[in-house]
């Protein structure tokens, strides 16, 4: 164990030289996160019975989802594990004594923990003391805010294992660009990135609501509002632990199929 | 102790001709070529060995390498190393191997070098003081001090291979395999990493795998050389024995002050400048002694230096002889 958490511990430290990197991205971040709520405040001024979401709810969504980019977003992708495959790296992963995607899943939470780590402080803080309409509320009560975390954790989870099946798929297509495109939009669209589920259309949402996708950054971000409670929580957070189990899985199979006739990239 | 028996691994490879055309046509029908990597290789290399293991440019070096590492599999053929296959128990295996690419990094590039170090200890789950002693041997050794707070992306090359070469020493490994470590480094670099090389192999008895280009490297290190060319071994020797082998032509660089000395038809001029010259003779037809009294009769000669045969050039005349 000790030696997965020394991957993860100096990911970690890596990960959090980039200074630069984080202002940029809380800016972008914070201008994201206005835009989006000045546009659904027009649209729920329209009529506001015509919406899934209370507009809190949905105030706290996006700015949950702004504070939480780093962890749950699909095109946050690992480079230094995409690079190793693609320029052979992995030549050095492969004479450690250690179990390869167990150490891909400690580097790319480290990564993803650290960028979240320097970012999300401000942009929760602002969030708390904008004016009233705009402002970030509290989880309904204790239970939620519990609830909230557990499904945060296993979000994460379902995140990174779905991107190592896309780290997996380099070995064989040795180009990062079409799965990360292609992962990228589908995972953000249909995990509620650009809008949250509830949002989409009857017969679309149905099926949203079962993919892998929606165990990704829509459980967290609509039981932390108080959109799925109870019951509907528990039944979603199982939802999520289907997912998590069946892509750890499929990776690890997947992964040790690859490694057998892996073809170490330049010389 | 390391025994390849017949290992083969071929790569099939997508081939096509160069131009636009031929770039659209691959993208329906490719053509692939099977390449040959390795054919029937085996050998033997005991513990403690040190061993220079040559070939020019895609002689399937590397693909041995990696074979004993348990990175690639190979097609056919049995490999035992210290009683396992590589490939099959490759965790259990690694453990007890150390590894240097010459051409990439296991150092993390934005960390000061001792995190890099410190990973690699829990990772290899070494001992804490076994750990320490290391660590300040291969400092002072390798004269890394200055280095280990440094991150590894502001290092030159050769100190960034000294840190590489001490990085795969950590964990005390009964195995040493080196592809290509003195790849790019000054003279002086090339000279520590040798000295340290060779320390390791007498002071641990460490078995060390060495591949490169540099023959002084394989000179300075080896006593035994596996030849490898087109996926096969060519030869298995000591260095001297593969000399003898090769021609025992000798050079003579003479140097003079006054005329130019003519030369008798058993001396082959090689270069030819005002006040020096480079000759090549076969001491069967002409003993060297000879030739200088010869060149000594004709004109005053400053300095005198007799060579035998290079190492480079020994080993260029090798791949010549095999056509590989």
């Amino acid at each position: 164990m000790k030696k997965y958490f020394a991957v993860f511990r100096i990911r970690f430290i890596n990960a959090l030289q980039y200074r630069a990197a984080a202002l940029a991205g809380m800016a972008t971040q914070f201008a994201w996160g206005f835009m989006e709520i000045f546009a659904f405040a027009a649209f729920y001024r329209a009529n506001p019975d015509a919406f899934p979401m209370e507009f809190s709810q949905t105030v706290s969504y996006i700015w949950m989802q702004q504070a939480f980019l780093a962890l749950f977003m699909m095109w946050f992708w690992e480079h230094d594990i995409a690079a190793s495959i693609t320029e052979g790296g992995i030549a050095y992963e492969m004479v450690r004594p250690v179990d390869l995607y167990g150490r891909w899943f400690c580097q790319a939470s480290a990564n993803r923990l650290a960028r979240t780590a320097l970012r999300c402080a401000p942009i929760l803080i602002v969030a708390f003391i904008v004016p009233e309409p705009y402002k970030m509320a509290l989880p309904p009560n204790a239970e939620q805010l519990f609830l909230f975390l557990l499904s945060a954790m296993l979000a994460l989870g379902v995140v990174i294992a779905f991107s190592i099946l896309m780290y997996i798929s380099l070995f064989y297509t040795l180009s990062t660009t079409g799965v990360r495109i292609i992962a990228a939009v589908l995972s953000d669209f249909l995990a509620g990135g650009v809008i949250p589920l509830p949002f989409f259309p009857e017969p679309i949402r149905a099926v949203a609501e079962i993919l892998p996708f929606a165990a990704m950054q829509n459980m967290p971000l609509r039981i932390y509002g108080g959109n799925i409670a109870g019951t509907d929580a528990l039944a979603g957070i199982i939802l999520q632990i289907f997912w998590l189990v069946a892509l750890l899985l499929a990776g690890r199979f997947l992964m040790a199929r690859a490694l057998k006739k892996v073809i170490v990239q330049g010389g | 102790m390391i025994v390849l028996e017949k290992i083969n691994k071929t790569f099939r490879v997508a081939k096509r001709q160069a131009g636009f055309g031929r770039a659209v046509k691959a993208l329906f029908s490719r053509e692939y070529e099977i390449i040959h990597a390795l054919s029937d290789v085996s050998f033997t290399i005991r513990d403690g060995e040190m061993v220079g293991y040559i070939g020019p440019n895609g002689a399937g070096k590397s693909t041995t390498i990696k074979i004993m590492c348990g990175i690639l599999t190979p097609d056919s053929g049995a490999c035992d190393i210290d009683g396992r296959t590589p490939w099959r128990e490759r965790t259990a295996h690694v453990r007890d191997i150390g590894v240097v690419f010459g051409q990439r990094s296991q150092l993390w590039w934005d960390v000061p070098i001792i995190d890099s170090f410190e990973l690699i200890r829990d990772i290899y789950k070494v001992d804490g003081k076994i750990f320490k002693d290391n660590l300040n041997e291969l400092t002072e050794l390798l004269e890394l001090r200055e280095l280990l707070k440094t991150p590894a992306r502001t290092l030159s090359l050769g100190q960034r291979m000294r840190c590489e070469i001490a990085a795969s020493l950590l964990h005390n490994p009964k195995i040493l395999f080196l592809d290509e470590p003195t790849i790019g480094l000054d003279a002086v670099s090339k000279i520590a990493v040798r000295q340290f090389i060779k320390k390791l192999n007498a002071k641990r008895g460490t078995t060390v795998i060495l591949t490169t280009h540099d023959m002084n490297d394989i000179e300075a290190l080896t006593e035994r050389i596996l030849l490898i060319g087109k996926g096969r071994i060519l030869l298995d020797g000591s260095l001297d024995e593969l000399k003898k082998r090769s021609s025992e032509r000798k050079t003579l660089i003479v140097e003079y002050s006054g005329n130019a000395p003519a030369l008798c038809e058993k001396m082959t001029l090689s270069e030819s400048k005002e006040g020096r010259l480079v000759i090549s003779l076969d001491p069967a037809d002409l003993s060297v002694s000879d030739a200088i009294a010869r060149l000594a009769e004709q004109t005053e000669l400053t300095d005198v230096s007799v060579s035998g045969v290079t190492s480079e050039e020994m080993v260029a005349a090798l791949y010549k002889e095999y056509s590989i």
